[in-house]
């Protein structure tokens, strides 16, 4: 059934079949898989690109910026202290309204020194004006490679498409691997209304005064808010040509629950096995997966949360001096709704690419279970103290 | 769904193992996962990879602690590492080596024993050298014998996707451990 792949070549394989024209690159652990296999299919010739070697991420991105301000579909990949290297280009791309996507592998930041998986990275490119996505398994991973264009050629801001370390990155599986000639019928060729052109020359990236910056803010802001529809929409349409569904979260047995396990990327995935364990002990929970954080999915929030007793955030990510951050988004994002509001648990869990078992996903919620209300914004689950 | 560990050593080929078992598992309609011990990886040193195969999607995520099955790459691993840790009772140890599953007291008493020779197998089919025979391959037709997870021609053709030289030879070291592995009762 399927190719049996890795998390990382199914990214190469969703930026194969989305035709994408450039592909600049740095190599880092846990990423370089990515764009080894690229740099092959290119040199095979299978992939009608151009596959540019650089000397940094901050290179790499810039020059994906440049290749896709021509107009080309670009693509580049990266990973933690490689991400965090790139952090001057991230805002330029969005800024920019640049449709380019970007596959993060998931990796926690230095110090200490660690390879394995956790969210920091990517969370911290939060304000930047990238679209994120986050995946559960290896074939999200190249579909939502594909969506990603769909989407960011629409509203001409940026993805980013994140696959957790060696959970995903490394891991094999089984991969449906789109037919070229379907995919293209989902994905025209990109063709920019405005680009750099030397027979129509414009400024790029000009000097912007105060009398001027804000309204380009407020178009990024509309762009995003344009953003969740679209990918509603793409959502629907890829479920249509390719038979798999994708939206901005994803449900899992919410019907009669009271209580919801909200949880993004691969913990969501195994989450699964906790709640149909719970559910088999009678215990009313079901399964809130956020799939796209950026835009933020409030109005699903909302909805799936509003009167249930209790919400338990999993966070495989800090905001020191805060809490986790997609417990923060969440509470936040109730604040001026009306209707009965759950008590929200946050956990932080997995961190540096700590195991996340179905035994410790079912800890964290009898934990919350057994308490009334949260009695501080974190609780960690599984630190050794 | 079952879950299977295999022990080798960084170089003997136990990763390759564990994504051609996966890619034949496939083959032949199941729902698979494969993955490294994940992280660093030294020649010489134990190393394991892990199997996870389905009719269902697989949805865990997690390590696999508490494996169905082991396989046994190197036979010298048993003296320096516990092979049976975590190991679920009545569970299949696979080893590559020249002795019989009676010769292997220790773990009859709460597992199930099976030997394949993969060494002399490799050799015979010029896969490595006798300080290295490549017995990646051959043992992985002892383990779809016994565990039932595939069938010989989805094998070949996983091994032949995964090896990059010798497929036929490789092949071949597969067959003959299928019909050559050693083991008692029903598999």
């Amino acid at each position: 059934m399927g190719k049996v792949i890795l998390g990382n070549h199914a990214v190469s394989y969703g930026v194969l079949v989305s035709r994408v024209q450039t592909i600049a690159a740095y190599p880092i652990t846990p990423q370089t898989l990515i764009v080894e296999r690229l740099s092959e299919m290119v040199a095979d010739g299978e992939l009608d690109a151009i596959f540019t070697k650089v000397e940094s991420e901050h290179s790499a991105l810039a020059s994906t910026i440049g290749s896709s301000s021509v107009g080309a579909r670009a693509f580049t990949a990266t990973s933690s202290q490689g991400l965090a290297l790139m952090h001057e280009m991230i805002h330029w791309t969005a800024g920019a309204r640049l449709p380019i996507v970007l596959a993060n592998v998931n990796r926690a930041m230095a110090p200490g020194w660690n390879i394995w998986t956790d969210q920091n990275d990517s969370l911290s490119c939060r304000d930047t004006g990238w679209m994120q996505v986050y995946c559960q398994n290896n074939q999200e991973v190249l579909d939502s490679i594909i969506m990603g264009y769909k989407v960011s050629e629409q509203v001409l801001l940026p993805t980013m498409v994140s696959l957790d370390a060696f959970v995903l990155s490394h891991t094999a599986e089984n991969v449906d691997i789109p037919d070229v000639k379907l995919v293209d019928k989902y994905l025209p060729p990109y063709k920019p209304e405005i680009k750099m052109d030397i027979d129509d020359p414009r400024s790029f990236g000009a000097l912007s005064s105060p009398d001027n910056y804000m309204e380009f803010r407020y178009k990024m802001q509309e762009a995003m808010d344009k953003a969740e529809d679209i990918i509603i929409k793409e959502g629907k349409e890829f479920e249509r040509i390719f038979g798999r569904k994708y939206g901005m979260v994803e449900e899992y047995r919410t019907e009669g629950a009271e209580i919801i396990l909200v949880v993004s990327a691969t913990i969501a995935s195994t989450a699964r096995a906790s709640i149909d364990s719970l559910r088999a002990k009678g215990i009313k929970i079901g399964l809130l997966r956020i799939r796209v954080f950026r835009p933020f999915p409030v109005k699903d929030i909302a909805r799936v949360l509003l009167n249930k007793k209790k919400a338990i955030v999993i966070d495989r990510n800090i905001s020191y001096g805060k809490s986790g951050i997609f417990f923060d988004e969440i509470k936040g994002a109730f604040y001026n709704i009306e209707g009965e509001k759950p008590k929200i648990f946050g956990y932080i869990a997995g961190l540096g690419g700590r195991d996340v078992t179905p035994e410790a996903i079912s800890d964290m919620v009898n934990d919350a279970m057994r308490k009334d209300k949260p009695e501080k914004d974190i609780i960690w689950s599984g630190v050794k103290l | 769904m079952i879950e299977i560990l295999i022990h080798g050593r960084g170089g003997q080929g136990g990763v390759k193992a564990s994504l051609s078992l996966a890619s034949a598992a496939a083959k032949s309609g199941k729902y698979v996962q494969s993955f490294p011990e994940f992280g660093v990886e030294r020649r010489g040193a134990p190393v394991k990879a892990f199997n996870r195969i389905s009719d269902e999607p697989i949805v865990i995520r997690s390590k696999i602690y508490n494996p169905d099955h082991v396989v046994v790459l190197d036979h010298t691993l048993i003296q320096s590492i516990n092979i049976t840790e975590g190991l679920k009772k009545g569970g299949w140890i696979i080893i590559n080596t020249n002795k019989k599953p009676g010769d292997f007291k220790e773990f009859c008493k709460n597992y199930k024993v099976a030997t394949i020779n993969a060494k002399e197998i490799a050799l015979r089919n010029r896969l490595g050298s006798r300080a290295a025979p490549i017995v990646n391959t051959a043992i992985l037709g002892a383990v779809i014998k016994v565990l039932k997870v595939s069938d010989k021609e989805s094998l070949a053709i996983a091994i032949k996707e995964f090896v990059p030289v010798k497929r036929e030879e490789n092949v071949k070291a597969a067959y003959e451990a299928y019909d050559e592995v050693i083991f008692e009762g029903e598999a």
